[in-house]
């Protein structure tokens, strides 16, 4: 048996019977610290002082990361943590994912309820627990050396890999005290480094997945070969809601290399010995679906509803002073109104899964962002304890938070065909084509957002009234009990919080019930939320005849951090200095997931309306920039990210289909169209926040307004229509 | 049966005809470096070279393939591929990584007929490879180092 492979198997302590309150931090019982067969610690013992550690006497250094690794950098940012405690060269740190676990590994950041991926937690949620865990090992492996060498612990020092003491000279490396340090008993208390001493905290090491990503070597849950492996892939109905009323499955059987056709809850799969028997079996089926359950929307229909329903006064998610009333009043005053689109994930690895099923297991490999919710349903349907269901999370090919759903729907409909072909005895690869992911639902809602304000004779905002109408993400799902008072947080998030100070402010949402499946997406209510208010305090200063920088500037006297952003973008990018006739420059800024973000955004316009992003100066406060690399690169991508669906990003339906289909007419940016980006981070004795979503919001109405202040032509919709900005 | 020689070796497939290349590479000779993105020649994902073309597999019929010369990602000893992966890895280009291999091979090809490409020519031989993680700031400076280290 092989007790350092599968951390599943072994029995766990829970944390906070051993260290202090708030930190969730699981030990391995002494039985798992213990050697491989028989026999007390031996030369074969490999160190496993907590969950998220391991030390092998050869030296090897492995870090669990109960995180997805989907682009955004925990295997690299979360060894860092545990590195820098334990005091070991960076080289020799690998990295493993950890095994579906909610007790060792839920996210803190959710109360440790359920692991999963999301909200750019990932690092701040690990910050005191993962250095704890290296802090931890660092002092147990001091203890077998102080018991080895018969001297004091506090004589002794831990760096870079061995423990020494410097009065004798004596050193020993963290793989030959392995097995002595598995006898003791893990410290109930220790002490983290003071920063100042730091190694590894606010360099940009390099990342740990690279080399493996230039190869051609890294796993995505698509490449992985079992013996027997079988591909499946779905027919699923036209409309959202639709069901199979009459299959006709002969001619997909007959195509060569096609195994099985079954028909399950989500539509008809035909699994086969590879993708392209499979597809072809599909492309044979004739199926009749029933569409009477299904919806049957437009979305221009849809937008008009919308834009009806956000004259009428919804539930109150926002109310200081007395907005309406001072509205009402008011001399001069302003409204706008602002639509984005359904959107779709589209990560250029499209869902995919394996599931391999028997009597008493289901084993799953997935790059998902919510293991144990996905064990959970996987169990259900498997007619398993959860705790029979294994799930190895490999690379995520991007996600953007379409790996995080709470219906774990490509999970269930991988297990429903593993379930259904049971008697084939294969491990099942589920994958969805580009089209199945396109038009396959969990977008990025439609919102619509009418905006009202009143200046006071200075030009600052007295009132600003807000109504927002879209679909909530939460509704209908196990996390619906996180709403309060009808409110969905993540439709209003960014605009009930608005920074801005102002002294009447009311927001109000209509959350209608509509059958088209949505999700969170990359920055999640803040892609509309920021697009809405920075457009519409840009249009208030536009209004108030002032610079729209210093016009941000003076509201921000509650918000520092935010402020300081602002300041920085605008200085870097040499606001108010001169730009040639047809550019613009623009700035918008948002908080999100607890960092702070302003980016100022320099255009090129057209005499057609045709416009270039030539560079975007991004200004970050993530509290301690952990991995200043790393940071600058979530930013670029957020920004290129943003720009997709500024310009582009447009899902729409007909009678309940969806227009879009693949990359064709759903298209992306294009690295022609990628601006220059600087990144500039601030310097910050915070705790370290996310900053996998925060860089997308700013990105739309920073463009949206340099393009005003380029051609005094104001955007409101989204994709930008460039007809719009014709001269 | 089908021929295909790839990054050098022969194999011997039995496939159907109009297979596309990227399935034969996945699913019969388990070369998964190369990906599928859209099935549609619209994101550059799967990019190979055919007799040092770059072409797109996922719609390349494996029958057009047969007798070329072959080169993925895992080719080990192209001396552009690798210059390419290690200025890849020295910028730090790759997040989630998945449309890397086609952007390697792409720039491969790039350099392959351009030792010193402009921004212009980089954006017109890359334009067909999506990245959405938008890592496009790196890939354009890795080719820039790539050529820097191949005319050296």
């Amino acid at each position: 048996m092989n007790a350092i492979a599968n951390p599943g198997r072994r029995r766990f302590l829970q944390a906070g019977a051993l260290l202090g309150a708030g930190l969730t931090l699981g030990f391995y019982l002494p039985v798992g610290r213990t050697a491989e067969r028989s026999g007390a610690a031996s030369a074969n013992t490999v160190l496993a002082p907590n969950a998220f550690l391991r030390i092998a006497p050869d030296n090897t250094i492995t870090v669990l990361v109960k995180h997805l690794e989907m682009g955004q950098g925990v295997y690299t940012g979360l060894p860092m943590l545990v590195a820098e405690e334990l005091e070991v060269p960076w080289e020799r740190i690998q990295v493993e994912s950890a095994p579906a676990d909610a007790k060792l590994y839920g996210n803190l950041a959710w109360g440790g309820t359920a692991q999963g991926t999301g909200g750019s937690t990932s690092l701040a949620n690990s910050w005191d627990q993962l250095r704890q865990a290296g802090a931890m090992a660092r002092e147990l492996l001091i203890a077998a050396a102080a018991a080895l060498w018969q001297v004091e612990p506090g004589t002794l020092k831990a760096e870079n890999g061995s423990v020494v003491h410097a009065a004798s000279g004596r050193r020993a490396s963290y793989g030959e005290l392995a097995a002595k340090a598995a006898e003791l008993t893990p410290p109930a208390q220790v002490k983290l480094k003071d920063p100042a001493a730091w190694k590894y905290i606010g360099k940009s090491l390099p990342r740990k997945d690279t080399l493996t990503k230039v190869n051609g070597q890294a796993l995505f849950a698509g490449d992985l070969k079992l013996p027997g492996l079988l591909t499946a892939l779905v027919a699923r109905s036209p409309v959202f809601g639709g069901q199979v009323r009459n299959v006709q499955p002969d001619a997909a059987r007959a195509v060569p290399g096609v195994k099985a056709v079954v028909l399950i809850p989500q539509g008809v799969a035909v699994v086969a010995r590879d993708f392209w028997s499979a597809k072809k079996g599909r492309d044979a089926l004739t199926i009749e679906w029933d569409e009477s359950a299904g919806a049957r929307i437009s979305s221009d229909a849809l937008r008009q509803n919308y834009l009806d329903l956000s004259q009428t006064p919804g539930n109150v998610a926002a109310d200081r002073g007395n907005a309406i009333q001072t509205l009402s009043g008011a001399s001069k005053t302003l409204e706008a109104t602002f639509t984005v689109p359904y959107l779709a994930h589209a990560p250029m690895e499209p869902l995919n899964c394996v599931v391999q099923l028997k009597d008493d297991s289901c084993e799953i490999w997935a790059g998902s962002q919510f293991q144990t919710v996905d064990q959970a349903t996987a169990a259900q349907i498997a007619g398993l304890p959860p705790q029979q269901v294994t799930i190895h999370t490999l690379l995520a090919g991007g996600s953007f938070g379409r790996r995080a759903n709470p219906t774990a729907d490509y999970i269930a409909e991988a297990v429903a065909i593993a379930k259904a072909t049971r008697e084939l005895n294969a491990p099942i690869r589920l994958l969805w084509t580009r089209e199945d992911d396109i038009k396959g639902g969990y977008y990025r809602p439609l919102f619509v957002h009418r905006i009202a304000a009143a200046l006071d004779n200075d030009g600052k905002p007295l009132v600003w009234m807000q109504r927002i109408v879209g679909q909530s993400i939460l509704a209908g799902t196990p996390f619906a009990a996180m709403m309060k008072d009808g409110i969905d947080k993540t439709s209003v998030e960014g605009a009930a919080d608005l920074p801005y100070t102002v002294p009447n402010l009311r927001v109000e949402l209509h959350s209608p019930q509509i059958g088209v499946p949505v999700l969170w997406w990359r920055s999640v209510g803040h892609t509309h939320t920021a697009f809405a208010t920075e457009v519409f305090i840009d249009e208030l200063a536009a209004a108030a005849g002032q610079d729209p920088y210093e016009y941000r500037r003076g509201l921000l006297a509650d918000h520092p951090r935010l402020r300081t952003v602002l300041e920085l973008a605008a200085s870097k990018a040499g606001w108010g200095t001169p730009l040639a006739k047809g550019r613009g420059r623009g700035i918008a800024l948002q908080e999100s997931f607890n960092s702070f973000v302003a980016q100022v955004a320099e255009v090129t316009v057209k005499p057609d309306g045709g416009f270039q992003v030539d560079r975007v100066v991004c200004a970050v406060d993530c509290g301690i920039a952990v991995n200043p690399n790393v940071i600058e690169a979530q930013m670029e991508g957020g920004i290129g990210f943003g720009l997709s669906a500024a310009l582009y990003g447009k899902i729409t339906l007909k009678d309940g289909r969806v227009d879009q289909s693949n990359y064709t007419d759903y298209p992306l940016l294009r690295i022609g169209e990628m601006p220059k980006v600087e990144v500039h981070i601030v310097q910050s004795t915070e705790r370290p926040t996310g900053v996998g979503e925060p860089g997308v919001p700013p990105i739309a109405p920073a463009v949206v307004n340099a393009l005003f202040a380029a051609t005094g032509k104001r955007v409101r919709h989204l994709p930008i229509d460039p007809a719009e900005l014709k001269a | 049966m089908i021929t295909l020689i790839v990054n050098g070796q022969r194999h011997e497939v039995d496939v159907a005809p109009d297979t596309p290349l990227l399935w034969v590479l996945r699913d019969t000779l388990g070369l998964t470096g190369t990906k599928y993105g859209c099935g549609q020649a619209a994101c550059g994902a799967c990019t190979v070279h055919l007799n040092g073309n770059p072409m797109r597999a996922c719609v390349l019929p494996v029958s057009a393939a047969a007798g070329s010369q072959i080169t993925t990602i895992e080719a080990a000893d192209h001396r552009i591929i690798k210059a390419l992966q290690q200025a890849w890895v020295k910028r730090e280009v790759p997040q989630c990584g998945y449309c890397q291999s086609g952007q390697i091979l792409s720039a491969a090809a790039l350099l392959a007929g351009n030792a010193q490409p402009s921004d212009a020519d980089i954006d017109s031989a890359m334009g067909g490879n999506l990245c959405r993680c938008a890592t496009y700031v790196r890939i354009r400076a890795a080719i820039h180092d790539a050529a820097v280290t191949l005319r050296a």
